[in-house]
């Protein structure tokens, strides 16, 4: 319950808070999962950098087609958000499902996404979304897709000194229907499953697809190979079904203590069906 | 001058919202944690990483050198404490010796080794941390099954059997029930180890005045009263020396009706080193340390005849022990062989317990406490039969009821029912349920292959606990009624609530009976400098025996009161009637106030008659009470994902006459909400090196307000005669009568698919493998060898 | 460090450790007994306050991050000695047993109103997602916050 000594700083500008975190500093933004690691001493940073009070990066704008989401915007803020909720709204629906109400008023989703659990429900969302994620350093910035910044448990694309300063999702045109479908792990609310769809429907037509899976594996994927086998049938049960039933091929399913692998990939299968079908219903 | 005494309105019955209420939706009110003394120092507990290991060193300098700490003490310093103790008796029982800080060997994980104290919370952990200790680690055992198997690692040394005890109990000639059955069913049953977890965790405040030679102890407990006779002990100090208060206690469930060594532990400390200290358990150790519940594997065969009828079963329960005795640990398998019958008439029983250690938590009493399994155990059984017989549930059931003129009816297990007519509640419920159009809608459904079901439980408890021979530490209860000069009451009641709301009923009792307003009666409990000793609250029997403890209490009150009343208006026919005693005969009256004033005051005294209105009666029962009712869950089953959806909950239970049915409501609620979490969610999980992997919330499945249905609660009222209050209790009930419920209606959504029984918590992923066909029946054969 | 936030209305100005955490400020500095410590995993709500109009988890905030908030407690709730509606209608409906909980808990349900006057039993159930009671199997709280709802709180 109570956590070892640090330092803390509250910096005024983010210059000066990726200065410190280039010394090694720890960023803290929401603080939903470091707090409770470092309270059970499994984390025990020297220096924490709080991002909370940086009102620059607390925004979400419509730019170019896409929405720019501020690392430190609360899931509360996204998924109340009238601008995500009509534009983006599989990251809308997402942010709803994270944690807790309480949860969601603290937590962000720079931090969430920087964390990369396996089993958070933003990393699904993300790679459905072929998201963005502006990468800040002191001396840098680079953009880099959801793609390629999920790489393992806790692990991803960050490099020393960075922290996630935005994340850009698209904005959804009419002819898209998207849906986030979870199993809740019933003690943490974390994803036992989940699958985040966006589906493309033009004229009957599937246009493309898009599937993020998390909870599955160590860290959240696209299921590429359910995607292509939509593109271009019309979405009917039986197809939505050969199409899902891949989802997990070739996955080294995680097994705890909630879900044997088998039954997470079996699990998969069934709510990538349901996530598509009701994607599909929310298609023109 | 004569007044006009309109009948007082009664308000035993009336949904009064609770007296107790103001300080707790305001945050006012005082649990341990609540608690700041001049001076105060704060414990942290230094525990075994093993579940089975030997302390080979121990450096603690560090720690206390740590700036802050006051000291540190270890299993070497407190050796002469205690032990923990164990306040049930078996024959042949072994006790291990339970030292309060284990001096050399660690037998589960969490066992304390060490104290730190300091000046505050953070300091103290810092420098617990600072503790260096190599541990030799040995072989653990984890599963009540495997520990009493051949070879398996033994977690006592001096006993290699892993066995505490056996225990056999016998009514009625079972081998010819069993002979001449037409039908005979067997089952393995589990009840999982369950995690109490009351939402406020143990925590102690001790505070030593030397001077005065006197341990004050603030103690988040169920039973303040007993735990000043047993700590006393095992501090060996005078119990006229130790006061024990029970400030607000967040829940308890049964984890907090026991002596634990941080109790004892922190009177040591404070006395010590002469300073209050408080320490408060962090959720992780609630977990690992605090007892857990249930852990039984049953094994169960039914012998009946061809038309339903039941006519022997035999019961073997191993019993989870963990590594030591807590309070009661060895009795609450011996509760669920009282109760292994049910509600059915059954004169032939064999039953057999076997105690096994383990190097986990210690089990002990949790809801219910030994009745779930036993209730679990039958009613699981009877529908396996009325599978097997092809008979409906409620029909089966009702055959074998034990009928209303049958009572009092002494069963083969020794006990006698006060009172029933367990069909009422049961016929209650399918009305409220309407069963007949369910089971048609079922019928219409397995057509289309869709899974529901419908499952019943009629279950009885053993309730009031209890007559003094059958209750370790005494079975009664008292209560002091005393009236102030003024003419305001204050009760004092031996059980010690922490949730029930006791402070509103035993007003409601007092106030009927006194004919005051409830408003001029405070209900204390809970400090055993003011209150007579007492025995606490648990078993469901706060109110039938300490309420009716009161209810005497205020008859011995009321006729000093009228006689008083009647001396004073020098009446020889008086009546005392709404707080006033009245002359019949001139109709002039007395009120409380007049005469409670006259008493303290003492000018003249009726003959052979003390000043004051006090009065205290201790009430020994002479029997339980046995609640009974029926519960009904309506579930749909998704055939994909093993998901349960609970369409419906229908509770009907008769705990006897009610006192405040909002409080009897918000009993079944909880009750039930506790009985789904272990029908469908919780389980204390240990790896088979004996760590708790469920050893957070994170893992630990609690049920939340988003997965709790409905429940759709009624009563039928069938007031006991064990007590003239003519109530049962029913704190337990909804727990008692939930999991089978639950259980027989999702093994009735899969019995089309050949399924009979499952265990629980009924997991998706446990459904998922059944539908899939994969058999998780257990195995049959194994339990001939054993039985 | 120094942090300066408003509790319940009144200014507080404390020198603090940066890992001390908000409920242990709020209880062991500021001496309220209100917001409660029942886990360590954020996962339990007995802490929950609102922190600048929302529901937090105390438990899972450094009091450092609190510096310049606006907090209420749910003893800052009634107002002139007058019971908020959601703490008369949880003492109406009976939605506390143990107590422990019920703090956090009437944090929690005040939100639920504050963003939806009107929610649905499952919206209710929803919106108390954070919070673990172990007495009430929820239904008595439930009807608080109906109750609530319809009083107008």
């Amino acid at each position: 319950m109570i956590p070892q000594t640090f330092e803390y700083t509250a910096p005024k500008t983010l210059e000066e808070a990726l200065q410190i975190i280039a010394g090694g500093g720890k960023p803290l933004s929401g603080g939903m999962s470091l707090i409770p690691m470092m309270k059970l001493r499994l984390a025990a940073p020297d220096h924490l950098v709080d991002l909370g009070r940086l009102k620059d990066l607390h925004y979400i704008r419509e730019e170019g087609g896409a929405l720019h989401i501020g690392a430190t915007t609360t899931h509360q803020d996204v998924a109340s958000s009238a601008l995500v909720r009509g534009k983006c709204p599989l990251l809308a629906q997402t942010a709803g499902g994270v944690g807790d109400p309480q949860v969601r008023n603290r937590g962000t989703i720079g931090g969430s996404v920087a964390h990369a659990d396996p089993s958070a429900d933003y990393p699904a969302a993300m790679q459905a979304l072929e998201a963005k994620f502006v990468l800040k350093g002191a001396k840098s910035e680079r953009t880099v897709a959801a793609a390629d910044f999920f790489l393992d448990t806790f692990l991803t694309a960050l490099e020393p000194g960075e922290i996630v300063r935005e994340v850009i999702v698209p904005v959804e045109d009419g002819s898209t229907g998207t849906h986030y479908e979870k199993v809740v792990q019933k003690a943490s609310g974390f994803a036992v499953v989940g699958i985040a769809v966006r589906i493309s429907r033009k004229a009957g037509k599937i246009v493309w697809a898009r599937v993020g899976v998390t909870g599955l594996a160590n860290h959240a994927y696209r299921a590429t190979a359910v995607e292509k086998g939509l593109a271009g049938t019309s979405g009917g049960a039986t197809e939505v079904q050969n199409a899902a039933a891949v989802v997990a091929d070739g996955i080294e399913a995680n097994s705890d203590l909630h879900a044997s692998a088998e039954y997470r990939k079996h699990l998969a299968v069934v709510h990538t069906i349901r996530a598509l079908l009701a994607a599909l219903a929310r298609t023109a | 001058m004569a007044t006009t005494i309109a009948k007082p309105e009664l308000l035993v019955g009336k949904r009064l919202r609770r007296r107790e209420d103001p300080r707790l939706i305001t945050g006012t009110a005082t649990y341990v944690d609540d608690i700041k003394m001049p001076g105060m120092l704060y414990a942290v507990i230094v525990r075994s990483p093993h579940a089975a290991a030997s302390i080979k060193s121990m450096d603690v300098s560090k720690a206390a050198q740590h700036p802050g700490v006051a000291a540190v003490f270890t299993g070497k310093d407190t050796e002469k404490v205690g032990p923990v103790p164990c306040g049930s008796s078996l024959p042949g029982l072994r006790v291990p010796h339970h030292y309060i800080l284990a001096p050399e060997r660690v037998y589960f994980v969490g066992h304390p080794v060490a104290v730190v104290v300091a000046t505050d919370r953070y300091v103290a952990k810092d420098a617990a941390d600072l503790i260096e200790i190599d541990w030799d680690v040995r072989g653990a055992v984890a599963d009540p099954e495997k520990a009493i198997a051949d070879g398996a690692p033994p977690v006592h040394p001096q006993w290699p059997d892993n066995k505490a005890f056996t225990h056999h109990q016998e009514g009625g000639d079972v081998d010819k029930a069993f002979a001449e059955a037409d039908v005979i069913v067997k089952q393995r049953i589990t009840s999982q180890r369950l995690i109490p977890t009351a939402m406020e965790t143990r925590g102690v405040v001790a505070e030593w005045r030397a001077a005065d030679r006197q341990l004050n102890l603030y103690s988040s407990t169920q039973i303040p009263h007993l735990m000043r006779s047993l700590v006393a002990q095992m501090l060996g100090l005078e119990e006229n020396r130790l006061r024990v208060v029970t400030p607000e206690v967040g829940g308890g469930f049964g984890s907090k009706l026991n002596v634990y060594a941080e109790e004892a532990l922190m009177g040591f400390v404070a006395m010590k080193l002469g300073k209050p200290v408080k320490w408060i358990e962090s959720r992780r150790e609630n977990f690992l340390c605090t007892i857990h519940g249930r852990g039984h594997v049953d094994y169960y065969e039914v012998a009946a005849k061809k038309d339903g009828t039941i006519t022997g079963i035999k019961l073997l329960i191993i019993q989870d022990l963990g590594a030591y005795h807590q309070l009661l640990t060895p009795a609450i398998p011996t509760l669920s062989v009282l109760m292994m019958p049910g509600l059915y008439k059954t004169a032939n029983i064999r039953a057999d317990i076997i105690g096994a250690f383990t190097n986990c938590v210690p089990t002990d009493a949790y809801r219910g406490a030994g009745r779930p399994e036993a209730t679990h155990g039958i009613e699981r059984m009877v529908d396996i039969l009325a599978a097997e017989l092809k008979m409906d549930p409620v029909e089966i059931r009702l055959k074998n009821f034990i009928q209303k003129e049958d009572f009092p009816f002494p069963t083969a297990t020794g006990l006698t029912y006060d009172t029933g007519d367990y069909s009422l509640p049961l016929k209650k419920a399918l009305g409220m349920v309407g069963y007949e159009k369910l089971r048609a809608e079922q019928a219409e459904k397995r057509k289309k292959g869709e899974l529901m079901g419908i499952g019943i439980s009629t279950y009885g408890e053993i309730c009031a606990f209890g007559p003094s021979p059958a209750t370790p530490a005494g079975g009664w209860e008292s209560a002091t009624v005393k009236i102030d000069p003024s003419g305001k009451v204050t009760v004092m009641t031996g059980c010690s609530p922490h949730g029930q709301g006791e402070e509103t009923t035993f007003a409601q009792i007092a106030a009927d009976e006194l004919g005051i307003d409830i408003d001029d009666i405070l209900v204390l409990h809970g400090d055993t400098a003011i209150v007579q000793y007492g025995i606490g609250t648990f078993g469901s029997r706060a109110t039938a025996v300490g309420g009716t403890a009161l209810y005497f209490a205020l008859q011995d009150l009321k006729a000093k009161i009228k006689k008083f009343g009647a001396f004073l208006l020098e009446s020889d026919d008086a009546t005392l009637a709404g707080g006033v005693v009245t002359c019949n005969k001139t109709g002039a009256s007395k009120t409380l106030q007049e005469i409670a004033g006259a008493t303290y005051r003492a000018m003249k005294l009726p003959a052979n008659t003390e000043p004051g209105l006090i009065a205290t009666h201790f009430w020994e029962p002479t029997n339980f009470t046995f609640p009974f009712g029926a519960h009904i869950v309506v579930s749909d089953i998704d055939r994909e994902t093993g998901g349960i959806t609970i369409r419906r909950y229908i509770a009907v239970d008769d705990c006897g006459n009610i006192l405040n049915p909002l409080i009897v409501d918000g009993q079944v609620h909880g009750g039930v909400a506790q009985g789904l979490g272990q029908a469908l969610w919780e389980e204390a999980v240990y790896d088979e090196s004996g760590q708790l992997v469920t050893g957070e919330m994170t893992d630990y499945v609690l049920p939340r307000a988003h997965m709790m249905p409905w429940i759709e609660s009624d009563h039928t009222t069938t007031p006991t005669p064990v007590n003239p209050l003519g109530v049962k209790g029913v704190g337990e009930a909804g727990t008692i009568g939930c999991s089978p419920a639950m259980v027989n209606s999702v093994v009735d959504a899969l019995s089309p698919l050949g399924v009979r029984h499952i265990d629980m918590p009924m997991t998706p992923e446990k459904i998922w493998r059944l539908v899939q066909g994969a058999s998780s029946q257990e195995p049959v054969a194994r339990m001939g060898e054993r039985l | 460090m120094n942090i300066n936030l408003k509790i319940n209305g009144k200014t507080h100005s404390d020198d603090v450790e940066p890992r001390l955490l908000l409920i242990h400020y709020l209880r062991e500095v500021v001496g309220l007994t209100g917001p409660h410590v029942g886990c360590e995993t954020s996962l339990c709500g007995a802490c929950t306050v609102e922190c600048d109009g929302k529901a937090v988890k105390s438990c899972t905030m450094f009091a450092v991050q609190a510096d310049g908030a606006n907090v209420t407690t749910i003893e800052g709730l009634a107002v002139d000695g007058k019971l908020h509606a959601m703490q008369e209608a949880f003492w109406n409906e009976h939605g506390a047993q143990c107590g422990f909980c019920t703090p956090g808990m009437i944090m929690a349900s005040k939100q639920i109103l504050d963003r939806n006057p009107h929610p649905t039993d499952e919206e209710i159930r929803m919106g108390l997602e954070g919070n673990v009671c172990r007495c009430t199997g929820y239904q008595h709280i439930v009807n608080a916050v109906r109750a609530a709802a319809k009083a107008g709180a």
